[in-house]
């Protein structure tokens, strides 16, 4: 083993059938440093970090680790866990019925009789110096998916880790918590602990990060110092091309002008759900791009639950071309022609066990109706036609969803609404999880589709993203709609103090 | 190797190796005790007096007597895949529709007649709509006040019965009229309930094909909140489910009751349930919901009937036979745990790296 090195990974291969996930990757990580794995969706990371961890086994090549003469075998989690090396999935994968300081603790040997008090304590003493939101005796559930992902790190910063992985940690955290993650793990850096870094998010890479791997359709691209490894050379590393200049895209970015006269395509008049959102007024124009702004909670998802049904109303109209229409489930929102794609692609997105095929057919099929099955023909011609057209990497249309890479998911979920041609089509974190190639083509999708006459509203947690493809922007906080910004005002600089609310108006 | 593979993953596999298995036993017991050994597989024609000429043979009867488990199964197997649970009351619902039926034919009070008091089918359509009423209770019950399967269906298993008798003023109702009995007994060689299960399974086949029921199902069984964001309504899905489940219960109810001409409320579909679940289990389907094999579960029904008819070949008596099935049942259970699985493929995995290092 190299000196310093805490990790080695040889000539790894991994089979799955019909695909070569892994073929002879090399990784090594040493002591106190951030390791960023970086590539395009479904170039193995994940199935790399599952190897280490034991959750598959290798089919072929070598795992060493400190302290150990011989190459180590690895076999599950729990031996992974015992021989220093903890996890963040990507997915989250803790139990949302427990509590959160069961979440932390469970399955950690910790013996038959279990003092709940001393653990509460303890949980809470962790929980508070990370900064994070929430009571060791909370149900998880009860938690947001950012503060549900928090108290996964928390459990695996609690581990006396010598190897700390994280997958895709921050794709559901916002400024502030990624911020509070990044503190920790160069506190954990300084104690000599290595961290192995998935993310889709250069900026991030480049503030913490002093390594970087790059993995292509499950061959080593190669291993970088950071310093050595501009951005622009990072991303074609990854893509194995140059990637498309996003420049165009705000080029083509032109103000959106109504057709005069007409009403709004869709329109919600005091709306409000369940969810406890504040009663909000909200438009879209035929052909508009426009989203919902704000930090994470504020409501913004809630917003758009409410409009498609997706949560129970409790009260307000909805109106489709100025005529009210009535939506209380999601069928109803469908039927007049909206689409929706969750942010939480695990609960709400996808089906599991049912294959791509069927999961991008599902909503068309719904619409369709009971009566009228697609034949399997009609079914593997649509699955084929949005394989191709986002190019989702996956086996075969028959595979089931849940053996893709995450951001394959994503784009399954995408192409199911694309599929039922919308009217209007609400997209919440369509980007989460996918690549930076990807991302611009998303982009560039969602301006095309309007250019067609579909109306779009577009959630993300990156501004710049939304910048690039709204032309009008609500901007939300505590709960309620607390503004609108369009035309000129649509700056990175006004958006944040609109969020931070200027000067107070504290009720 | 890779056709290995894709054995290994064939749906099939599991229900397909037991009713090997069971022949096996069968040849091996045959042939050990002097008989031909392929006498499992012989089918003849044999002339009786009270039936004429029919076809007879061991695999005949086991297809015979399974009928009910198999109407059953497919009940069940949409239930199991809608909801993560069993619906265990379709034993007691089979003999409440056989009650129902025979009241009907008989008439309210009478224990034993040989005409019929309204025409047979007014008693057929009495004893579905009843599996349908017992379904509706179940499917309300589970979908819409979100009660678990079990306990749900648990308050039928046990006042089904009890009802049924209560239709039958205490009595066993026997109708000996030769157009109800048909339908336990032959049509032309072939024995009746036979011909009704084929109907049934081709129904659901084309039930199956020409509706999105079965990716519907599926889909809500899998991850109902996902299913009801695409459009589905995963209550009125789940109630189908139990309505249909009852449904299949009830003809498997005239069935049962037919072959014995009459409506014995304690004894109709007793215990069936088990078998039923047995079936879809056996079947390679996996009890926590979700994707279903239909084929499997019917395959399975009819390895539970040959599980059965073997044991009383072998001699084993009717009371000691569930001491047998529950070891059946067990290996099952443990074939399919998730740590097993993964003690075999973590076991497998470990030769596989070992005899490349060799
Ligand atoms: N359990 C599985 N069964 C079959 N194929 C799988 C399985 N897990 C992963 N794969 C395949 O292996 C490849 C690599 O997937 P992996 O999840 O490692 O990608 P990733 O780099 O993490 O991508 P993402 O950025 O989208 O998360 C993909 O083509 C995926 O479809
Ligand atoms: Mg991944």
């Amino acid at each position: 083993m190299k000196e310093n090195a805490i990790l080695e990974m040889k000539a790894i291969d991994k089979v799955f059938p019909g695909v070569l996930a892994l073929q002879g990757v090399d990784f090594t990580l040493c002591a106190g440093e951030i390791h960023a794995l970086m590539g395009e969706n479904g170039a193995g990371k994940s199935t790399l970090i599952k190897v280490l961890t034991g959750v598959y086994s290798k089919d072929g090549g070598q795992i060493y680790l400190k302290g150990y003469d011989k190459p180590v075998i690895i076999r599950s989690p729990q031996e992974a866990q015992k021989m220093g090396i903890s996890t963040v999935y990507q997915e989250i994968t803790l139990c949302p019925n427990l509590s959160v300081a069961e979440n932390m603790y469970i399955g950690r040997g910790e013996g038959v009789r279990v003092n709940w008090k001393k653990i509460n304590e303890k949980a809470d003493a962790i929980l508070k110096s990370l900064d994070i939101p929430a009571k060791a005796t909370q149900q998880l559930s009860s938690c947001s998916i950012a503060v549900q992902q928090m108290v996964a790190i928390a459990r695996a910063v609690d581990m006396d880790c010598k190897v700390l992985i994280l997958d895709e940690p921050t794709s559901s955290l916002d400024e502030q918590e990624v911020a509070k993650l990044f503190k920790l793990m160069r506190d954990l850096k300084e104690r000599g602990v290595g961290i192995i870094f998935v993310t889709h998010f250069l900026d991030q890479v480049y503030e913490v990060c002093d390594k970087i791997t790059v993995l292509r359709d499950g061959r080593l691209v190669g291993e970088y110092e950071i310093k050595d490894l501009p951005r622009v050379q990072l991303v074609s590393k990854m893509l194995g091309k140059e990637l498309d200049d996003l420049s165009d895209i705000s080029g083509e970015h032109k103000k959106f002008q109504a057709e005069p006269n007409t009403p709004p395509v869709f329109e919600a008049v005091g709306l409000q759900s369940d969810a406890g959102i504040k009663p909000f007024d909200f438009y879209i124009q035929k052909g508009e791009v426009n989203g919902f702004t704000g930090l994470l909670g504020s409501g913004r998802s809630e917003c758009v639950r409410a409009i498609f049904g997706a949560d129970r109303v409790l009260g307000g109209t909805v109106k489709k071309d100025g005529n009210a229409i009535k939506i209380a489930k999601p069928i109803d929102a469908m039927r007049n022609g909206i689409g929706y794609l969750p942010e939480d692609r695990k609960v709400d997105g996808i089906v599991g066990e049912l294959s791509v095929r069927e999961n991008i057919i599902l909503a068309l099929q719904v619409l369709k109706g009971f009566f009228k099955p697609f034949s399997r023909a009609e079914a593997a011609r649509f699955a084929d036609e949005y394989i191709k057209l986002l190019d989702i990497k996956t086996a075969s249309a028959d595979t089931p969803i849940k053996s893709l890479s995450g951001g394959n998911q994503q784009k399954v979920i995408l192409a199911r609404w694309l599929l039922t041609h919308p009217e209007y089509l609400i997209l919440d974190e369509p980007t989460r999880g996918i690549d930076v190639g990807t991302k611009v083509d998303i982009q560039k999708l969602v301006l095309k589709l309007a250019s067609e006459g579909m109306s779009i509203t577009f959630i993300s947690s990156e501004t710049d993203e939304m910048l690039r493809t709204c032309s009008r922007m609500v901007v939300m906080r505590d709960r309620a709609v607390v503004g609108e910004l369009t035309d000129d005002d649509l700056t990175q600089g006004k958006i944040m103090s609109t969020i931070a609310g200027g000067e107070k108006k504290d009720e | 190797m890779k056709i290995w593979n894709k054995i290994k993953s064939w749906p099939l596999l599991l229900p397909v190796v037991a009713l090997i298995l069971v022949m096996a036993v069968n040849i091996i017991h045959d042939a050990a005790v002097g008989d031909n050994p392929l006498s499992f597989f012989m089918i003849s024609l044999r002339d009786t007096t009270t039936n004429g000429t029919i076809l007879f043979g061991r695999i005949i009867d086991i297809i015979n007597r399974g009928s009910e488990v198999a109407i059953l199964a497919i009940g069940m197997t949409l239930v199991v895949s809608a909801s993560a649970g069993t619906d265990i009351s379709v034993g007691s619902v089979m003999s409440l529709c056989a009650s129902f039926m025979c009241m009907n034919l008989a008439g309210y009070g009478v224990s034993s007649t040989t005409t019929l008091a309204k025409p047979l089918i007014v008693g057929l359509l009495a004893a579905v709509l009843m599996g349908a009423l017992c379904g509706a209770f179940n499917g309300t019950l589970v979908s819409h006040l979100s009660i678990q399967p079990m306990v749900a269906t648990l308050i039928l298993y046990s006042a089904a019965r009890a009802i049924g008798l209560l239709l039958c003023n205490d009595l066993i109702v026997y109708v000996r009229n030769p157009s109800f009995a048909f339908i336990g007994a032959f049509t032309g060689p072939i024995p009746t309930p036979i011909l009704i299960t084929v109907v049934c399974i081709i129904l659901i086949s084309v039930v199956l094909k020409k509706t999105a029921l079965g990716m519907y199902i599926q889909s809500v069984g899998i991850n109902a909140k996902a299913s009801r964001i695409a459009g589905l309504n995963s209550r009125r899905l789940r109630f189908l489910a139990y309505l249909l489940c009852g449904v299949f219960a009830s003809l498997a109810g005239i069935v049962a009751s037919s072959r014995i001409t009459s409506a014995d409320s304690n004894n109709i579909g007793l215990y069936l349930e088990m078998d039923a679940i047995l079936s879809v289990a056996l079947g390679g389907n996996s009890l926590g919901g979700g994707k279903f094999n239909l084929a499997g579960s019917i395959i399975g029904a009819y390895t539970i009937q040959a599980i059965t008819t073997t044991l009383y070949a072998l001699g084993v008596s009717s009371i000691q036979a569930p001491v047998y099935k529950a070891i059946i049942v067990i290996i099952i259970v443990v074939i399919e745990a998730p740590p097993f699985k993964a003690f075999i493929r973590k076991h497998s995995a470990a030769r596989a790296t070992k005899g490349v290092k060799a």
